[in-house]
């Protein structure tokens, strides 16, 4: 039993960790509202920094990046919107398809395959970066859109993710399937991807996030505003004189809202998943 | 509906042998079960002849045709499993309906085969809910259906009840019956319940460590068993198997002594193998024997008592060391370490040699003889 004085500590330690996420988020918000420059400054260092009337309120840092022509938000926004969309959309097939063969299908060195997989979840993009880069411009990829999607389709960790999956599926149901003359392929297909709508939200959320906020990647590859995402535009945003924190807080705010979005609508299939995977 | 046939059917994992060779002929339209201890084979035969494991060695054919080396789609079967399998995220109607979507059945078909089954199995009401808005009772049905709308040559069930709790498998186990006498089609059940074997089955398959031990009907098997493990197997409470010597061995009759009877006993049985001196296993079901008044054959004291209202499981101890169980009538006063007298008459008992190898009953009730009664087609 939880004492009263216990649940009082609980909810403090739980009120710090939630004000602790949400400040910068807070002062995210907050400050893109604030039309004053001077304003912003001033009010740094206080706790006014994470509020603003909503009375006072103003668009207009919104309507400055969204009206430069040197950095056009919505091309970029458009831009990491294709390149995640793709990765994520056909990341799903291609990845579920793969956990589905190697957790289902008998085949020779499928336990090294999976070996291998499981392998690859540990090695950092950095350690890749290099020689990816000298394929990506060998087959004179630079500076398009290919470049920052194709390498990144295939993605171990949400291999493994349906592969663990798939392992829990009975396997009674994919024979019922067999013996009513379903191929493999109809089994993936009308039965275990089905089947599969909280590991797709959670790979989709955890691809997405991750591509989202990818940097080192496009730096190497884009050159032009043409293919490049919103998280690069941000740094060069944050580097083109003169920056205005308002301006760059509103960038950040349109930069993370269709993330938000996204989080939002699969939550509940992604907190069920990563549940079911820590308790089973 | 089709026959089955099975060769020197063989399976093997590695260097380990499942199956050892299985020969058995399942005519048209029969209801088939396997029965035996855990891994002694049922399951995995069964598997076999759906297509779902490789056979290493033998022959089978469904039909007339070798199927050996054909997908189970292309066997003409439909399996029941006894998790049920259905597909979680389709309706009961989609569950029913999937194989012959797959085998791009004209839709028209489809739904009438599907309402034809679903009238069958009594669940009209069900073919819009999901299996998880379903008892495990209406679960199963629907298992039962999917494999119905396929028509298949032959229906195979793979401990189909054992999910289920004791009032529906009962009220489960009369509709696969009638079930059975609807479509009169060619029925492969394995189960380890005695119960469901003896009254489901025409012929019930015994089995053991991979070899069938012995084939035959439900009171064939009762009451001729051909060896001691069959005669273990079938029946409840167990059979007594006690060892005796034979002392003496005519061509219709061997009698037989031990130190825990009180008296020799005849038996009429060929004596085969049974020569004076050999030694023997004498087997009495509990049913076969009754508390005598002063004197029996056997005189022990009770060690369990369980009482089950019309009838009394009593255990005996009659001497070194072996406990004989019968069922007596209800209505005896008997408790546990009181004496109780038991007798019994040779007519009823079974005799094994050494070798746990059954000599010919010459007294046996014309109902072990009888085959079931089918319907007309």
């Amino acid at each position: 039993m939880i004492t009263r004085s216990e649940r009082l500590v609980i909810l403090t330690l739980a009120l710090v960790v939630v004000l602790t996420v949400l400040a910068p988020l807070a002062l995210m918000v907050a400050t893109s509202l604030k039309g004053d420059e001077n304003r912003i400054l001033l009010d740094i260092g206080s706790l006014a920094a994470f509020w603003v009337n909503p009375l006072e309120a103003e668009w207009t840092n919104y309507a400055q990046v969204l009206a430069s022509q040197t950095q056009p938000f919505l091309r970029f926004l458009f831009n990491s919107v294709f390149v995640v969309g793709w990765i994520v959309v056909v990341g799903i097939f291609v990845n579920s398809a793969a956990a589905f063969a190697l957790s289902r299908l008998r085949f020779r060195g499928r336990n090294l395959v999976l070996a291998v997989v499981v392998a690859l979840i540990i090695i950092p993009m950095e350690a890749l970066a290099i020689p990816l880069l000298l394929m990506v411009n060998r087959v004179g990829w630079l500076d398009t859109y290919q470049a920052q999607i194709v390498p990144f389709i295939a993605h171990p960790f949400s291999i493994f993710l349906f592969y663990q999956f798939f392992a829990k599926l009975p396997k009674d149901i994919d024979e019922a399937a067999y013996v009513e003359g379903a191929t493999p392929a109809q089994v993936y297909w009308k039965i275990a991807l089905p089947l599969s709508g909280p590991v797709i939200a959670t790979v989709a959320i955890l691809q997405s996030l991750e591509y989202w906020n990818a940097y080192l990647w496009p730096l190497m590859v884009t050159r032009g505003p043409e293919v490049r995402p919103v998280s690069l535009a941000l740094a060069q945003f944050f580097g083109t004189p003169p920056p205005t924190w308002g301006d760059l807080m509103a960038f950040s705010v349109m930069m993370s809202l269709p993330i938000l979005v996204l989080y939002l609508a699969f939550q509940r299939w992604f907190i069920q998943s990563v549940v079911a995977s820590a308790v089973k | 509906m089709a026959s089955l046939s099975i060769e020197s059917l063989r399976k093997s994992y590695g260097s380990v042998e499942i199956i050892k060779g299985v020969d058995l002929t399942i005519t048209d339209g029969e209801f088939v079960v396997f029965v035996g201890p855990s891994g002694c084979g049922k399951s995995t035969l069964l598997r076999m002849i759906a297509g779902l494991e490789e056979i290493t060695s033998g022959e089978l054919k469904i039909g007339g045709t070798v199927v050996n080396d054909l997908a189970p789609k292309e066997r003409g079967i439909a399996m029941v499993f006894q998790s049920y399998a259905l597909y979680p995220h389709k309706t009961v109607y989609d569950n029913m309906a999937f194989g012959l979507q797959i085998a791009k059945v004209d839709k028209a078909e489809i739904d009438a085969k599907v309402r034809d089954a679903a009238r069958i199995l009594k669940m009209e009401h069900l073919l819009d809910r999901r299996p998880n808005q379903l008892s495990g009772g209406q679960r199963q049905r629907v298992a039962i259906g999917r494999a119905i709308v396929r028509n298949p040559q032959v229906f195979l069930f793979d401990e189909p009840l054992s999910n289920l709790d004791a009032a529906l498998r009962v009220t489960m186990r009369a509709e696969l019956a009638k079930l059975h006498r609807d479509l009169g089609a060619t029925m492969i059940y394995v189960t380890h319940d005695q119960v469901e074997a003896m009254t489901l089955a025409d012929t019930i398959v015994v089995f053991e460590g991979g070899v069938i031990r012995q084939a035959g009907s439900p009171l064939e098997l009762y009451h001729q068993p051909r060896n001691t493990f069959v005669a273990g197997f079938i029946g409840s409470p167990k059979m007594n198997l006690l060892p005796v010597t034979v002392v003496a061995a005519t061509a219709d009759s061997v009698t037989v002594a031990a130190p825990w009877m009180t008296a020799h006993l005849t038996v009429p049985v060929e004596p085969g193998r049974l020569a004076p001196g050999s030694a023997a296993t004498l087997g009495i079901r509990p049913e076969h024997m009754a508390a005598g008044s002063e004197t029996g054959l056997i005189t022990g004291q009770v060690t369990l008592v369980e009482r089950l209202g019309h009838q009394t499981i009593v255990e005996v101890a009659a001497g070194e060391g072996a406990g004989v169980t019968a069922l007596i009538d209800g209505t005896r006063m008997t408790a546990v370490g009181s004496t109780l007298p038991l007798t019994f008459s040779g007519d009823d008992v079974h005799l094994f040699d050494a070798d746990g190898v059954a000599a010919v009953r010459l007294k046996v009730p014309e109902i072990a003889r009888a085959r079931r009664e089918r319907p007309a087609a």
